[in-house]
């Protein structure tokens, strides 16, 4: 056997024939979805039709109805600011029960059901629940936001939590210190800034979330938009929608800001 | 605690028949009977794998003995859970082979981590430490030669000077024994000399008797009072640096090339 046919018998990449395979049978797919859904050049061609003549009612925007929007939104952000305030302070014992490597197995695995379960239900969901068993208004979607910004933050706690170094946290117990010295000082200053992190990514989301909410009676800008929709009040949904792009605009700026300063 | 006492409490440290075994069935520590002194250094030697970190981590339960006592002035470790063992554990004061100081707190929050067994938990939480013990730190930090270090964060010391916080926060404990698990291996050989001899002076001003794990024969000589060889899981040299020859090391350490 010569070197030469012994390199060529040698593969330096191997195929990943399961990946080609598997990205094929995803174009097929798509190509076959698209005509159960009938979606083709002509329906398009339609519809953009009719959004041309959607967006020109839109214009110019109306704000002359500044009065029921400023409300609207500061509504908005009252349910955003208070859902992240609780579903954060509830997120902490949470995350920390859930983590694996400090909690024993016990605590730790239903703490994971729950917060799993928190999450497993997308919060416009949670909010139709809420309105049905407490009531429309501000109340349902404050706690629709919070029970979905327990399932968020907890699990990225835990995450957080998860990644320490245990060698820290050895240095401390070894100290005599107890449960809570540990935490205090092995603990939290290794994921207090990717908490900040968290906190910061969640009160976006829930500024984000809390404009619609209102759409099903849960309070806030949303409720506004939704009955300018029936009203087929185009020029004043624009003004809205404005709004709240501009509102979620300063927020970005803001939480970027701090998260800078935090590094 | 009461001690079947047949005569006055033992001072130091006495292991008896201390055993670990990670898997069951596959000792790591065979049956460890030792007597430490309360004063002076104590070397432990031996090939990587042996069971020497087992053993200093056993003393202060990092690590769970599987068998035997360790007992402190005639306290057996071994046995105590919750609060008895965090009182024990801050007799006990420790430096590790990576420091494991908390990155992102300062020196003086690292040096003072010391004291979290001894001060109230809101104390520890909103930093309001005792005056004694904040003047105790900055006198440790001059000690250990970081007088103008105290609000830095440990993230941006180097090794050598993470050492000398890990060896202030070990001594703010005011520890009746000190372990040092490989306190040298992750330092250059001039700042490990530097290291060892700060450990070997404070900790001999302090009166407090040290047991430090060491790769490095030639510092074990030079600094301990006592050099262990073990190997195995065993003990197989037990004597003052002088009587430490060439056969002990083979036995020791296996093979002879390296010799």
């Amino acid at each position: 056997m010569s070197a030469s046919a012994a390199t060529a018998a040698r593969r330096a990449f191997a195929p990943n024939w399961p990946a080609r395979l598997g990205l094929v049978a995803l174009g097929l797919y798509c190509v076959y979805a698209m005509g159960r859904l009938d979606i083709t050049g002509e329906r398009l061609v339609t519809g953009l039709g009719e959004a041309g003549r959607f967006l020109a009612r839109m214009w110019p925007p109306n704000f002359e109805r500044w009065e029921l929007l400023v409300e609207g939104l500061l509504e908005s952000i009252q349910i955003a600011l208070l859902s992240s305030a609780l579903g954060i302070l509830l997120s902490l014992p949470l995350g920390l029960m859930a983590a694996r490597n400090l909690s024993p197995a016990i605590v730790a695995a239903p703490t994971r059901a729950f917060v799993a379960v928190c999450r497993s239900l997308h919060y416009v969901i949670v909010a139709i629940l809420f309105v049905k068993a407490i009531g429309f208004g501000a109340l349902a979607g404050v706690a629709a936001l919070t029970v979905a910004s327990m399932g968020f933050v907890a699990k990225l706690f835990a995450e957080a939590i998860e990644e320490i170094s245990m060698k820290q946290v050895e240095a401390i117990r070894a100290t005599g210190a107890g449960p809570g010295g540990v935490l205090l000082y092995g603990v939290l200053p290794q994921v207090a800034s990717r908490f900040t992190g968290f906190c910061l990514y969640q009160l976006d989301s829930n500024l984000r979330n809390s404009t619609l909410v209102g759409i099903v009676g849960a309070g806030g800008i949303g409720g506004t938009l939704f009955a300018a929709f029936k009203r087929f009040d185009y020029d004043f949904v624009a003004a809205i929608l404005l709004s709240i792009i501009a509102l979620i605009f300063v927020a970005e700026v803001i939480s970027g800001r701090i998260r800078a300063a935090m590094r | 605690m009461s001690l079947s006492a047949t005569q006055a409490t033992p001072r130091g440290l006495v292991l008896r028949g201390l055993s670990k075994e990670y898997v069951p069935g596959k000792p790591v520590l065979r049956g460890i009977d030792l007597a430490i002194a309360p004063e002076g250094m104590t070397a432990i030697i031996g090939p990587s794998g042996t069971g020497k970190s087992t053993l200093i981590r056993c003393i202060n339960r990092l690590v769970e003995p599987t068998a035997g006592e360790v007992l402190l002035h005639g306290e057996d470790i071994a046995r105590l859970r919750g609060g008895a063992l965090r009182a024990a554990r801050r007799r006990i004061g420790m430096v590790f082979q990576e420091y494991n100081l908390v990155e992102r707190l300062t020196v003086m929050e690292n040096v003072l981590s010391g004291r979290l067994g001894y001060v109230p938990l809101w104390r520890a939480w909103l930093r309001r430490y005792p005056e004694e013990d904040i003047a105790r730190a900055f006198e440790l930090l001059d000690a250990v030669g970081l007088p103008e270090h105290a609000t830095r964060r440990a993230d941006a010391l180097s090794g050598g000077q993470r050492q000398r916080v890990g060896i202030a926060r070990a001594l703010m404990q005011r520890p009746d024994l000190l372990l040092a698990d490989e306190p040298t291996s992750s330092l250059d050989p001039k700042t490990a000399v530097e290291v060892m001899e700060l450990l070997a002076r404070l900790t001999g001003e302090a009166g407090v008797p040290v047991i430090v794990n060491i790769h490095n024969v030639d510092l074990a000589r030079r600094f301990a009072q006592r050099i262990i060889g073990m190997s195995g899981g065993a003990v197989v040299f037990d004597g003052p640096p002088e009587a430490l020859e060439p056969e002990h090391l083979r036995q020791i350490y296996g093979g002879e090339d390296w010799l």
